[in-house]
This record gives structure tokens, sequence and C-alpha cells, in this order.
């Protein structure tokens, strides 16, 4: 059997690799997409203190830490059953808010929107976020590291730092902001939410403005008709801190809703020896292995999920575009929308959702307020916390002695939620690209590598790759193993 | 023709890149010195390019992660033997940081949690394999090590840059000092020297008044109605390790109302770190009654993490020793 190695080098070293078997007849038997990583934070979070995990937890995750950050203090008000007081639940969706605006911004300029903004047949040299500010402009470069910048400056104010903030604790905060610390946050914010009117702008110009790339997005290969979850508010709009977790399915119609606590009875994972992460799948629906459909619990976790699982958004501009977006793509048909290269467009939604959301809370007549902290007095014992980090929904589970020591610890992490889905997009792509022993080469690279971009994995943090592409090597090796051939692409 | 430059990922989160880049214009001081050679997050270029260069090719490597499974083991030999210096950059590849408390468990406890957790559905009791036979053939992931070692523990280490992450102004003031060394206007420092980072304790950059108040009782952060935001956290009763800690931070978390835990590692001269906290605290302890200096010591919820939450893959005890 003939068997194709692909280490995608660079962004996934050390942290992914994919192995693509062919049968007798040179087609795709299977691909196995392996992470070879583990640390094991479930075990040697054991026996700290419960405050803190919102310190401990970062440390999975140095591009999303403020995920971690807040799953963990929320885990950490359910356990000792402690409602911190508004003005410190506000502040952290202002943190968090800031932050979905520099990843999202991170991800679209840099890692996905290269493939749109320059094209998919662009030379792989051009397919990148030099390639994006020589043909947007110069200004384009400035701006968008302005908005890194902006959205690190309220992290830091807010969380102390700007890498691993350290504020939230359980029912509240260790600080508040002043008056002057708010203006300066409304400002950038205000900023923000032009600049993100712009990438939306810059979206509609660039690709729904040119046929052939609404073809793309709206093409086959990048089709799979799965299970969506994502966080809601009390009126089914997208929330990133808070709120219950929705689940719509394939055919577009809500299954449930579960609050945080309730995930067992709606999330299971699989293992399997191959690798070192786990499955999730649906537990009400089951694993039927790596498949599509009604009847498999597969499940995508990410913005395009985030807008399916939902029914509008909390913003007015924002849910201007989300009205679009379906209007767009599925027409007069039930709003869910299973391309997964709208999951780009999707993303800009929400992050001009973000920006409008940090404005709303930075004018909030209540967040300059001292009273940032409630003093937990129940006796802790376990206690769950969600929230939508960028690449997904997030759930920290703590069990704790009565002094809140951690004595168990389970965790569901953004990425993981898409590992399925994204073998399966893998899968999809190999066997559009490889057919009767014949590979094409950079068809086959470039298109494993834009399946993978939609949900933009962070497998231990591997994928972020200033570049935006994914450089990759692939080995074809003969039934004995050896190498025949190696394919290799290039910044 | 430039010098060559490398910066790698081993067992690590990503933050110590983030935090590099975060140093921004100064990112293109680095491109106009140096021949990036090698650099996951910001540029394609593979492990055997790597392979390929004459050994001692690369001038500065900057190295952070652990050294958790084969593979990271692999790569710190090969930039080992391709660097002239090699960094040990950030806390993980310094002294382990928090993935070192892993040390805490054997490998089985740690498979276990993972694979056996309360969202898991695994009857079969599967647990990941090195070596994998499927259908198609043979699948491999690297061996996953019974302990988590720190770079220097596993290859020789020219300088260390502490930190998690290590503070972007301190990374930009290290990177224009080796561009001094190359344009012949400074000199490199002694090999293993601490780089971008002071001398001295945490609580010297700390702002927070200290009256030399002594306590009677620890104190959780939680419980506290109020945080005072300018008197000394430890003199609150929290358990903060700036005494014991290396300062170059700022001193940032207390300045934020939070606890230092101890990211930079242990102040100039400490030989372990978890001895000098204990010292430090049983100082500010009110009592000279060496039964009540415990009991009070006893009050922390947590004391093998207290001391060695970053440190414990580097300390004097590197691992739970289990009694036979």
């Amino acid at each position: 059997m003939q068997r194709i190695t692909i280490d995608p080098i660079t962004r996934l070293e050390g942290h992914g690799k994919i192995e693509i078997f062919l049968d007798e007849a040179g087609n795709v038997a299977n691909t196995y997409f392996q992470i070879p990583e583990l640390r094991g934070f479930e075990r040697f979070c054991v026996g700290r203190p419960v405050e803190e995990m919102p310190l401990l937890t970062g440390r999975i995750c140095g591009v999303c830490p403020e995920a971690h950050h807040m799953a963990a203090a929320k885990a950490g008000d359910a356990l000792y059953q402690v409602d911190p007081p508004p003005t410190a639940k506000k502040l952290r969706e202002l943190l968090y808010s800031a932050f979905y605006v520099t990843d999202h911004t991170t991800h679209f300029y840099a890692l996905g929107g290269p493939d749109f903004v320059m094209g998919p047949d662009a030379p792989v040299a051009e397919r990148n976020i030099l390639g994006v500010i020589h043909k947007v402009g110069l200004e384009i470069g400035g701006k968008v590291i302005q908005a890194r910048k902006y959205g690190h400056n309220v992290i830091e104010m807010i969380g102390g730092r700007k890498v691993h903030p350290c504020t939230s604790i359980p029912g509240g905060l260790t600080k508040g902001i002043t008056e002057e610390q708010r203006r300066e946050i409304e400002e950038m914010g205000r900023w923000a939410v032009e600049f993100a009117q712009f990438s939306l702008q810059l979206f509609d110009d660039l690709v729904l403005k040119n046929q052939a790339y609404l073809e793309l997005v709206l093409g086959d290969i990048y089709l799979h008709q799965t299970y969506y979850i994502g966080m809601v508010d009390e009126q089914n709009r997208v929330n990133f801190y808070d709120g219950k977790i929705s689940v719509v399915a394939p055919n577009g119609e809500r299954i449930g809703k579960y609050a945080a606590h309730e995930y067992t009875d709606w999330i299971a994972e699989r293992v399997e020896p191959w690798t070192y992460l786990k499955f999730p799948y649906l537990k009400k629906v089951g694993w039927r292995g790596f498949v599509d459909g009604m009847e498999s619990g597969v499940y995508c976790a990410t913005p395009l999920s985030r807008l399916n699982a939902a029914d509008g958004m909390a913003t007015p501009l924002a849910q201007e575009a989300y009205e679009r977006f379906y209007e767009t793509l599925v027409p007069g048909q039930p709003k869910v929308v299973h391309h997964r290269l709208a999951t780009h467009w999707a993303r800009l939604i929400e992050l001009l959702y973000a920006a409008e959301r940090w404005v709303e809370l930075a004018t909030d007549p209540e967040i300059t307020s001292p009273n940032i902290h409630t003093v937990p007095t129940a006796k802790p014992t376990e206690g769950v916390g969600c929230v939508e980090a960028p690449r997904g929904t997030l759930t920290h589970h703590y069990w704790t002695d009565e002094r809140g020591v951690l004595t168990r610890v389970n965790l569901i992490v953004g990425t993981t939620n898409n590992y399925a889905p994204i073998s399966m997009s893998v899968k999809k792509a190999a066997q559009n690209f490889i057919k009767n022993g014949v590979v094409v080469t950079e068809g086959l690279l470039n298109r494993i590598e834009m399946a993978f971009r939609a949900y933009d994995p962070c497998f231990g943090c591997a994928t972020h790759s200033l570049p935006g592409q994914m450089p990759m090597e692939v080995v074809i090796r003969d039934a004995q193993g050896q190498p025949i051939d190696v394919l290799r692409q290039y910044c | 023709m430039k010098p060559k430059f490398a910066m790698y990922w081993a067992a690590s989160c990503g933050g110590c890149e983030i935090a590099v880049l975060n140093i921004h214009e100064k990112i293109l001081d680095v491109d106009a010195n140096f021949e990036v050679v090698f650099w996951p997050v910001a540029m394609d270029a593979k492990i055997k390019d790597v392979e390929a260069l004459p050994d001692g090719d690369i001038l500065l490597t900057l190295f952070n992660g652990g050294i958790r499974n084969a593979e990271n083991e692999h790569m710190a030999h090969l930039l080992r033997r391709k660097s002239k210096i090699l960094v040990a950059f950030g806390s993980c590849a310094n002294e382990g940081c928090i993935p070192g408390l892993a040390n805490l468990s054997s490998q089985e406890e740690i498979f276990d949690a993972v694979y056996a957790g309360v969202s898991t559905n695994n009857p079969l009791r599967v647990r990941p394999q090195f070596n994998w036979q499927i259908p198609e053939g043979e699948l491999h992931i690297p061996e996953f090590y019974p302990v988590l070692r720190t770079l220097d523990q596993v290859v020789n280490v020219d300088y260390y840059i502490p930190g998690c992450p290590p503070e972007s102004h301190q990374i930009a003031a290290v990177i224009d000092h080796v561009i001094q060394v190359l344009q012949g206007k400074a000199e490199l420092p002694p090999p293993g020297s601490v780089l971008g980072a002071n001398g001295t304790t945490v609580c010297d950059e700390c702002t927070r008044r200290r009256n030399v108040k002594m306590i009677k009782k620890f104190r959780r952060i939680q419980e506290l109605p109020e945080i005072d935001p300018t008197l000394c956290l430890l003199e609150q009763g929290i358990p903060c390790n700036g005494p014991a800690t290396r300062n170059g931070c700022g001193a940032l978390c207390p300045k934020a109302g939070a606890q230092c835990i101890g990211c930079y590692g242990p102040a100039a001269g400490v030989v372990d770190y978890g001895a000098r906290l204990i010292a430090a605290f049983a100082s500010v302890i009110d009592s000279n009654d060496p039964q009540e200096i415990d009991r009070i010591l006893d009050g922390l919820p947590d004391p093998a993490g207290q001391i060695y939450r970053f440190n414990l893959a580097k300390s004097l005890l590197r691992k739970a020793r289990k009694e036979v």
C-alpha cells in the first residue's frame, strides 16, 4: 500500500502530522491526522488551589490564555456558587471582547485572509500578510498592528499583563479600572468598530464581488453537513463570555440548549490509540466515525458554528452583517451554512460584534464601579465554567475538597471540538486531489492548507504563523515504506 | 553574510512566541541583522533544512518549551549541534514551568486523568500507543517521557532568559545587546548568564508599601473582603512569591492586585527556589514558636505547588519521590 506522509512542517511541526494511505488503485484508502503532543493539565492541576486555575490554565495556550483565564474564573465562581458583581462580569467581558478583536484580526489578515485577498491560486510567495499589504496598501499593515496593540492594551489594563492575565479570581476581579482608563478603552473601541467595518468591506469587495471566489466558497470540496454548537444569550444571540450552549442539527433545527454544568449530558469524547488528542462528539447522536449527516455525532465549534447555532447578533451593525451573510449564502433556505470557507466571513462578523460590544461595555455606567468582588462563602464542591474561545466552546470542570483544593479536573479545549471535522476536511481534500495514483501536488497541499485554515486550529498553538501559509512536505512512499518522491511547498 | 537566527518551541504554549512578536517594530531589527533560518511561528523552514546546515552554523537559537517527549529531545540535540549560542528562552526551557508540575505524577496517572475523564467514553481503556498497527500500516507518535526535563538537563545551554513569558521590553533589550555585539560595540556576557532580567527579587520592583508587619495566618485571595491596593500582599496574608522570585518583569502581577506566582524563577544566587521561599514566608510569620510557625505554614493549601509552581523540574527535588 502506498503511503503519503504530510508533515505540515513549521506551523504544525511537532504538533500535527497527516498520514494518507492509498489503495491498490492509487485512491485514498484512509487518512490519519495525528496530534503527537500531550502535557497533561488535567492531572497536574490536581492538588492546586482553585483560585490559581485562571493563572495555571492560561499556560495551556499562550495565544488564547484569555479564554482559559475566563473559563477557569467562571468555573471558580460556579464552584463557590458566587455571583460576581455586575462590574466584575462586565470588565471580564470587556477584556474578552478586546481579546477577540486582536485574535480574529490576526487570523484574518495573517492566516486565513490571504487565500481570498490574494486568491487561492496566487503564487505561494504572495499569499501572506505581506502580499495583502502589497495588494491592499501599506496602510493596512499599520491598521493590523494597531488593532493588535489596542487589544493588548485593554487586556493589560484589566488583566494586569499582555500575555497570561492575572486578575480574575473566584467571585470577581482583583482590580477595577479608573475613569481615565475607561475613556482610553472607549476611544480604542471606537477605532476597532471602524476597523471591523473596514475589514468586512474589504471582504465584500474582494470576495463577494468576485464570482470565482464565491463559487469556491460555495463549492463542494469544503462542504460538511455536521452539527454546530455555540454559546448564546437569553435571546439566542451570539455571546462569547456567558450563556447556554445552543446545539443545531445539519438541517438547521435547534435540538437543544445546555448550561455549562450540563455538558456531560451532551458531549462525549472518543479516544484513538494513534493520537494524543481526543475526539469530542454529540453524545445524544452518538459516534458513527468520521462522517457527515444527521446520524453522525460529529459537530463543529467555530465562528461559522456560532452563527449557525444562534438566532442573531446582539449588536446592531453585526446583526446587519449577520442577516446579509445568510441572505447571500442560503437565500430562502434554513439558516444554516455548511461551507467551511464561509467561516472566514463569519469570523469578520464576530470581529465587528466584539468591537461593538467593547464600546458598549466601555460606556456602561457601572464599568468603573469599585465593586468588583464578592467574597465566596459557600463550601466549594464542583463547578463548570464555559466560554467561547475563538476556536470553539471551552469547558473547564473542577472538583475540589472543602478547602477549594482541586481533586479532579476535566477540560474540553476549543480546537479539540473540531478535531473530527478537521480530520474529515483533510480526508475530503485528499480524495479530491489524489485520484488513480495521480497526486496533484500543488492542489493537494494548497487545498489541505485551506481546509485547515478555515478552522483556525490551535494544536498546541502550533498553527499560528505569520506568513499565512502552512508550509508542508509530502513524502510519497512505496509499499515497503521507502520514500519514492518528496514534494515540498515553500514560502 | 548575515549571521543566522533560529527560534523553536518544544513542549510549550506559544506565549513565548507571542511575547517576541509583541516587540513590534524591533522584529525588523532582527530581520535586518540576522538571516532567520528556522522559526516555525513566523516562517517556513523544515527540520531537514536545519539538519543540512553545518554544525555551529546558526549563531543564535532561542529555544522555548520543556522536554516532554522524544521529539522535543531530538530537536534539543539537533539545535544544540547547529547553534553557536543556545538560549533557554522562557520558563518552560529554563525550569519546566507549569507543565513541570507533571513530575509529581506518573505517566499512568496522567494518561488516566486525560483518557478516563468524566466526558470520555472509553470503556476499553484505550491509551495512546507510541507505535500502533492500523489496517493500512503502522502509525507513530513520539514517546511521552516519565518526567519533563529542562533544556539544560538535556543539552548544554549558553544563556538563560527567564519569564512566563519573558517580558517584551526585556526581549527587545537582549536583541539590542546582541546586535551591539555583532557590531563590535559590546561583548557577550559570561557563559551561563541569565539575560533579560535583573538580579534581585520582585519585591525590589514592587511599589507596594512594606511595614514589616507580621502575619498570624495565610489568607486566600478570594477570601479577602478588600485587597489593599498599596500594602504588601504578603503582609495582607496572601502568599506572594515575590521575595524568592527574580525581578525584571516590573512586578506586573502585584501591581494588578494579584500575587507574584514566581514565573521569573529564582532570584540570583538562590540554590533552591522552594527553600528560599519558605524561609521568606517564615520571616513574616509573627511567632517564635516553631510549632506555631509550622501550623501557620500549614495554612498554605498547596505547599508543593506554592514553592515549586514553575520550578519543580529544575529544583533539587525534580520530581515526586515515591516511598518504596
